[in-house]
């Protein structure tokens, strides 16, 4: 059988770390999926970079729900998307990014987070650019990655 | 290079109904569990006729965070308990062989860690009556999930529900 989900790199975090970044991303998949599993010191949005551009040419557009009110956010012309959270508690985020490796159309991805007793959010981020993504920062704007935190990507081949 | 996407178990319901869907000996090899369940419910009602999910067969520790949506109307809720109770599905009332559908997704299932779940899933009733949700959970306990138990609460799952169960691996 071909294989058609595959690991391309994972990060166990051994310290705290203010960001990470997964460089040298091959680009002989169609897809990424990116999974994302832990706590951060302050609770802060996660935010991601694409081929080190910090350049405006990020949107994303979140909805989100707490139990108590729901509701729903769009930034444009930012330096850095956003595709969850990461909380002060056990929080996980799934992300897809398509067509990651075309050098055609600006890229696009869609991603869930939550933590149970904080919130459920789901985003779609936009990153104006026709390059080939082959490298990707994840930071948060304040505090720090705690350790035993765990980023793993994954590549999906259509094939 | 390795597979990192694997089916594990997978469970057809039977003639008659089962009150639960479970897999017992969950390996410890992988990095994640993801399960994928179509499911029905017994019950005389037509939508949201909720299963409840646990891990190790036990019943304490658990929260949940709900999105869900109607087409017509938006809710939000909080849950917690003795388990992840929102799994909407359809009931005996709902249109003949219409099932709701769920992911969910365990990161790190056997680390230390509280077990963070996030959760996706459809129920319809044949265009007429159709939920969508978006809830994320926690399993506020640190041993690693060797089971998963699917509930149909007090009710059957009926003839055809069916769940997977993938382990994804980053080794």
């Amino acid at each position: 059988m071909t294989a058609t989900y595959e690991k391309i790199a994972t990060n166990t975090l051994g310290s705290s770390q203010s960001s990470i970044t997964f460089s040298s991303i091959t680009s002989s998949y169609t897809d990424l999926v990116i999974i994302i599993d832990g706590v951060s010191s302050t609770g802060a949005e996660l935010f991601v970079r694409f081929n080190s551009d910090s350049s405006s040419n990020y949107s994303f557009m979140q909805f989100y729900a707490d139990g108590s009110s729901f509701g729903t956010d769009i930034r444009n012309n930012q330096t850095e998307g956003r595709i969850g959270s990461i909380r002060t508690v056990q929080n996980s985020v799934i992300c897809n990014i398509f067509n990651y490796a075309n050098t055609t159309t600006f890229k696009t991805a869609t991603s869930r987070d939550g933590a149970g007793t904080v919130i459920t959010n789901t985003f779609t981020a936009l990153w104006r650019s026709t390059s080939a993504i082959n490298a990707i920062q994840f930071f948060p704007p304040t505090g720090t990655f705690n350790s035993g935190m765990v980023f793993t990507i994954y590549g999906i081949k259509a094939e | 290079m390795a597979i990192a996407y694997n089916l594990i178990s997978s469970v057809t319901v039977g003639s008659g109904g089962a009150a639960n869907i479970e897999f017992t000996s969950i390996p410890q090899t992988y990095t994640d569990l993801l399960v994928k369940l179509s499911g029905r419910s017994s019950r005389s009602a037509a939508t949201a006729e909720e299963f409840l999910l646990t891990f190790n067969n036990n019943g304490s520790s658990y929260a949940e965070k709900q999105l869900r949506g109607s087409g017509s109307s938006v809710i939000t809720q909080t849950f917690s308990g003795s388990s992840i109770q929102q799994l909407g599905q359809p009931g005996a009332a709902a249109t003949a062989n219409t099932f709701g559908n769920w992911e969910f997704y365990i990161p790190n299932y056997t680390g230390s860690n509280n077990k963070s779940i996030l959760l996706d899933g459809v129920t319809e009733n044949s265009g007429t009556t159709a939920y969508q949700y978006f809830e994320a959970g926690v399993w506020s306990n640190s041993a690693a999930i060797t089971s998963i138990k699917i509930s149909a609460g007090s009710y059957l799952a009926v003839e055809y529900s069916t769940a997977y169960l993938y382990g994804i691996s980053n080794a």
